[in-house]
């Protein structure tokens, strides 16, 4: 189904009230030893609004039926419902066509996929993969183990002191060996927004496909895949304040067309004898086997959450958070902030002299702080800034200047300790 | 500071971890050891002088959290000059303080009773146990690094 461009109505004057969303999470209103919870963990999961939840609890209650092959009105109601939050996704990526949505597990699933049905087959000894030094692990393993399968290498661009990308490094990697570029559009470890306009377009001029990690651009930046114009894009329903087990692939379905299937099963056949199987249509040929229903129907919910306050309210009131705390918490004597870039994302990581990142978690934690501490599933980040790991804080729509006070009270406290 | 809290960061964890007792290699080590958390960071390498049975000498070195810091600082200070027999009872008793809760310490612990509020902090028993795992690891003379996650 092709897909008529959505605008979204900006409106300038729209204010964020961020008490009412807060009100909207059922989980904010925790205590967490003895303490209102404070929960700046966004980057690891976000919370769900109580529309998100509802949605699940609605479709077990009254549409829980298989997608695809029933003749019954349940299963009609699910597929519906499954297909509604396809076109949903669609819409909100603004994709193509719905046929270039699939659902999948989550980034990481979605970025085994590509490795497996497009890389494999097309790679060849010697040929390169590049991908950047501020990847998660799930932007570097698949294509690990991929290399270790067909002999191809991974050509890694420098990332520089300040966490950006570098751009002219990137430029002289490109060459005829070059067979695909996997870049993150946003560091979880270091919060830096890449360069991806400019990064696809050096690729897209040296015919090079680009897969596009979204996992934490998605629920903070605008992504519009049309004017990014990648190959491959790829992000998780619990990051943008949906239900886990959830992703989304969203590939040109030329791409698609040309790819053998990723896992084999039902639903994404047409027709099976023990001579001969043919494959269904786009996307279904790439989901395999019962999907996580109930989980798409909530990304879905979680989508229109989003659009209802707005993803430039969202980043404008991120951007505030970030500034807030940056300034407070580089202000604290022995702090060191890692990642500097100039355009970045609501993710603060920080060091503390003479404390372990651990100790700094733990101590905040029993204050009601929820942050991460340790390595973020990004070890070659750590050791490019010569740290066993950093405190992390990753701001959502829903946390406030108050709660990062908070944060910045905690860390005083464990200097105190440990001084 | 709440009460959970002052019980894991206590004076003592603190003097351990700013000033670590032993933390130096040992230049004629009858055993080694290395241990490591790679999803936590924490490292340590267990150095052992054992002579007729008995714990000589024993040093450690590495980077990591105050409470792996301190839980190694601590064993060597209990460790020397114990029987092999008293240092696998030491062992046990150290294990299970820090992962059951109990009315009474295992006897015998004496300072390290201060790691009792490490039971607390599940995800940091970990960081406690490393050094007590590496020094196993030490004794049964394994190569392979040994890691508590």
């Amino acid at each position: 189904m092709k897909m008529e461009r959505e605008v979204f109505a900006a409106p300038a004057d729209r204010t964020f009230d961020v008490l009412r969303r807060r009100a909207d999470f059922p989980i904010l209103s925790e205590s967490v030893n003895g303490h209102p919870l404070v929960y700046l963990d966004n980057a690891a999961t976000t919370q769900k609004p109580r529309s998100v939840i509802d949605a699940l609890s609605r479709y077990y209650a009254h549409d829980n039926a298989n997608v695809h092959r029933g003749v019954h009105t349940l299963s009609q109601r699910a597929t519906d419902a499954y297909e509604a939050a396809r076109t949903n996704v669609a819409r909100f990526i603004n994709a193509r066509a719905t046929e270039e949505i699939v659902f999948t597990r989550g980034t990481t699933d979605a970025i085994n996929l590509v490795a497996q049905s497009f890389g494999r087959p097309m790679l060849r000894p010697g040929d390169q993969i590049v991908i950047s030094a501020m990847e998660h692990h799930s932007n570097i393993v698949p294509w690990q183990l991929l290399c270790g399968q067909t002999g191809a290498v991974l050509n890694v661009v420098p990332v520089d002191d300040a966490g950006e990308f570098d751009l002219d490094a990137y430029a002289s990697t490109l060459g005829p060996r070059t067979k695909l570029v996997a870049v993150t559009h946003v560091s979880n470890a270091l919060g830096t927004i890449t360069p991806i306009a400019r990064i696809i377009a050096l690729a897209r001029a040296a015919g090079v496909p680009v897969l596009v990690d979204g996992a934490q651009a998605i629920a903070h930046v605008g992504v519009d895949v049309q004017a990014l114009d990648c190959d491959f894009y790829a992000f998780s329903g619990h990051k943008i304040f949906g239900p886990t087990g959830i992703g989304v692939l969203h590939a040109k379905a030329a791409r698609l067309d040309a790819m053998p299937p990723y896992q084999g099963g039902g639903d994404m056949i047409r027709s099976v004898t023990f001579e001969k199987t043919e494959y269904n249509d786009l996307p279904y040929k790439f989901e395999a086997g019962t999907p996580n229903i109930a989980g798409a129907i909530g990304l879905g919910a979680a989508l229109d959450y989003v659009r209802d306050v707005g993803i430039d309210v969202i980043e404008a009131h991120e951007r505030d958070l970030l500034a807030w705390a940056t300034e407070r918490v580089s202000a604290i004597p022995g702090v060191r902030i890692i990642g500097t870039a100039k355009e970045k994302a609501g993710i603060l990581s920080f060091t503390l002299e003479g404390v372990h990142a651990h100790d700094v978690g733990t101590i905040l934690d029993h204050a009601g702080v929820a942050i991460r501490a340790g390595h973020h599933c990004a070890m070659p980040v750590m050791t490019r800034f010569g740290v066993a790991g950093t405190a992390r804080a990753s701001f959502a729509l829903y946390n406030t200047r108050e709660e990062v006070d908070a944060l910045v009270a905690g860390i005083e406290r464990v200097r105190r300790m440990f001084a | 500071m709440s009460g959970e809290l002052r019980d894991l960061y206590q004076e003592v964890i603190f003097d351990h971890y700013k000033r670590p007792r032993n933390q130096h290699a040992l230049a004629d080590p009858s055993h080694r050891a290395e241990g490591h958390n790679p999803l936590c960071g924490d490292r340590v390498t267990i150095y052992l002088k054992v002579e007729d049975g008995v714990v000589r000498d024993v040093a450690f070195e590495g980077a990591g959290c105050a409470i792996a810091t301190a839980s190694a600082s601590l064993m060597t200070e209990t460790l020397k000059g114990r029987t092999l027999d008293e240092v696998n009872a030491l062992f046990r008793g150290f294990h299970d303080m820090v992962t059951e809760a109990r009315t009474e310490e295992p006897p015998g612990l004496g300072k390290l009773e201060v790691l009792a509020g490490v039971r607390e902090f599940p995800a940091r028993v970990k960081c406690a146990t490393l050094a007590w795992h590496t020094l196993n690891a030490a004794l049964a003379k394994r190569q392979q690094p040994v890691s508590t996650e």
